[in-house]
Parts: structure tokens; sequence; C-alpha cells
């Protein structure tokens, strides 16, 4: 459980954000999160309810997008969904694969209110 | 005129009820940065440092009681006259361990993390001021036990390694995806048990491993017994001599921390090799 320290650390960069660009609130916050990156979406969303408090980003949303687990084979060529524990190709069967996304820990997009 | 059907909004009074509130400008940015961030930059400062003194740092990361403490006993015993070893440990508390690495005569700094279940490129930073690195020239981090934290954390170390002993059944691997994805070297320990144990197959667990697209090296030992000792201790001195060739040619390492998928989504995905700067 980690999600917490993981959180102030968004919290962090979203706040310097804001402030570079003069803005006067955080209105959404969207992450795309793997489930190989080791990180519970829904653990990070409770623990921004509790790192959000007294911040630019105390009324924002935010928004986790789950990002699915696939791989391209380096056997065959194929590209694939797996399975977080399996991540071998659907097509040859071979664990020779390169992974083209699931591990995502990514602050994607922020938006902000600027004032008047 | 009522309240309830609306027959009491007029054309003269319309304007009153449905002006809305001023809008306000809002700006998406669009980002893609690391969620570490903040952690990953301190842990590049701490490879900085580990390089411009030539140190070569390991990550131990298993179960709490895999015998990490004890790999490194013995490990230390047949190496401190070839290699200068030193040793972070990681325990929510105590002083134990850092004490029994004590004894065997190479310097240990003990982290107490309190109730963090892993350790962070901080909280190295903060143990490095202790450790004088110039005399180093191999510093293992034994990380908190612990098979699901640990491995989101670059630290600013070279190599990862994940010990799996043979009490813990051979299907670790994927029941922890993220955590042996992680390792750089697989360590199955306790093997000095297998004996008493019908169901555990070595085969078994490197299978699960495989099966994580993952080509770590994967080597069987028991610390107790010494079987196993000679293919591991050959391993980090091949590693120790690579690593000062590597900082020779101005380059370092990366762990397997830095996810390919995640790099493949940031806009300058980083890369492997780059050129030490000095730090302080």
């Amino acid at each position: 459980m980690h999600e917490l320290s993981l959180c102030e650390d968004l919290m962090n960069q979203v706040t310097a954000l804001a402030k570079e660009h003069q803005a006067e609130k955080v209105v959404r916050i969207v992450v795309r999160i793997g489930p190989l990156s080791g990180i519970e979406a829904r653990l990070l969303e409770s623990a921004f309810t509790i790192s959000r408090a007294g911040t630019l980003a105390e009324d924002a949303e935010l928004v986790t997008e789950e990002q699915p687990v696939c791989v391209l084979c380096n056997v065959c060529g194929t590209e694939s969904a797996a399975c977080v524990n399996q991540l071998i190709c659907a097509s040859c069967g071979s664990c020779d694969t390169k992974l083209l996304s699931g591990d995502e820990l990514i602050l994607a997009r922020v938006e902000l209110e600027n004032p008047d | 005129m009522c309240n309830t059907c609306g027959c009491n909004v007029t054309s003269g009074n319309r304007h009153l009820l449905f002006t809305a509130p001023p809008q306000k400008l809002v700006t998406a940015v669009s980002v893609l940065s690391n969620l570490l961030k903040h952690n990953d930059e301190q842990a590049e400062l701490n490879r900085a440092k580990f390089d411009a003194n030539g140190v070569l740092a390991i990550n131990l990361m298993s179960s709490p009681g895999s015998g990490k403490t004890a790999l490194l006993e013995a490990t230390i015993r047949q190496l401190k006259d070839k290699i200068s070893i030193a040793v972070i440990e990681g325990d929510l508390e105590t002083e134990n361990d850092a004490e029994r690495i004590r004894a065997q005569g190479v310097p240990a700094y003990q982290i107490t993390t309190g109730t963090a279940c892993h350790l962070d490129a901080h909280l190295i930073q903060h143990a490095l001021e202790h450790l004088d690195l110039a005399k180093i020239d191999l510093l293992f981090i034994e990380n908190v036990g612990n098979l699901v934290c640990p491995a989101s954390f670059d630290l600013g170390h070279h190599r990862n390694i994940t010990l799996l002993s043979v009490t813990e059944g051979d299907d670790k691997p994927a029941k922890y995806p993220v955590m042996f994805r992680a390792a750089d070297l697989m360590l199955i320990t306790k093997t000095d048990l297998l004996p008493y144990l019908d169901d555990f197959s070595t085969e078994k667990a490197e299978r699960c491993q495989r099966q994580l697209a993952s080509h770590s090296p994967v080597l069987t030992l028991s610390s107790r017994s010494g079987e196993g000792l000679a293919g591991w201790l050959q391993w980090l001195e091949q590693e120790v001599g690579d690593h000062k060739a590597r900082i020779q040619r101005q380059q370092t390492l990366r762990p397997q921390i830095q996810p390919d998928g995640n790099s493949l989504h940031i806009q300058n995905p980083e890369t492997h090799f780059r050129p030490i700067k000095q730090v302080g």
C-alpha cells in the first residue's frame, strides 16, 4: 500500500503545473495505470481524497484510465492481449515477448481553471 | 402563477433565472510524465553518485524471511577480501540486520522505515550520508521484506535481485508478477530444505518466471550449506567488473524498473545509458 506516497508525488507535480500556468484551481487530473505498474486504481483514488485536501486540487476529479496488458511477440511478430502473469504470445505461445502496454504509471493530463 | 410548472417564468424575468455563472477558462495541459517523477529524479542523483565513486549498487528484494540477510552474511564471508562491500538495511524496526552485517566486518547502515513498506530514493540519499562511497566497490541495499511495493521504486541502484525461498512455493512469480518481472536475477534460496518439501519444483518456478517474458538468469543456492554459492559469487564478481568497465566508457546501467510500455508513452523515451554527471 504505497498509493498514498505515490499520490503525494502526484500532487507535487500537479500543483507545480497549476502554479506554472497561474491557474486558480485544478479541475481534473487524468492518470493512466496498467495492472503491471503495481498500483491499484481504487486505492489511488482513495489516497487522492486525502492528498488533495488543502491544495489547489481540492475539488478536482481524478480520472484513472486503466490500460490493457498487450505484448508484441519477438518470434512471430503478433501483437496480442495477455494476462498479467502469462505474458506470452497468444498466437505461437512464445515467452519471448516485449510488453507494449500494461505497466503505465503516467500523469497524462491536467485540466486547470484560470482566473478571468 | 405557481412554483411547480414554471408558469411564473415570463419573458420579463427569464434572464434572472437562466443567467449561467460566468464561465471560467479551463486549460488542459498534456503532461505524460511518470507519476513517480519526484522519486525518480532523486534516484538519478543517487545513481550519479554511485557512478562517480565506481560503486555497483544492488537492490535485494523478497518476502520477509526468505534469507536476504543470511545470503549477505555468506557472501561477505567469501568476498570481503577481494571486494570492498557495504550494506544498507531496510526494516520497519530494529537494528538487528545491520548488527549481523557489521559482525562480518563490513560497514552497514540501518534504515528503519516505521510503517513504510518499501525504501525510496530519498531514504537512500540520507543513508548515503553515513557511508564513505569512495571506499566501496559493491553496495547491497536490502529492501524491506515485501513482494509488492519495493518493485515500483527506483533507488538509483543498478541491479534488482529477487529471492524466492523454497518454502514459499514455486508459483510465487505468477502470484507477484510485478515484483518478479523487475528481477535482473532470480535467486532460489534455502535449497538445503528441498529434501523436506515434496511440492517445490525449481523447474516450475523458472517456468513461471519465463511466462513473465523475463530473461533473467535463475540461480539456486543455500546460504547455510554453501551449495550453489559459487555460481552466485561468480555472477557478482562478473557484475562488479563489468560495472567498472561500463563507468570507464562513461555509461551506466538501470535496473528493470523503468517499464518498457511506460517509455513508449513518454515523449522522450528514457534510454538505458546516459553520460555520467558529477554530483557535489
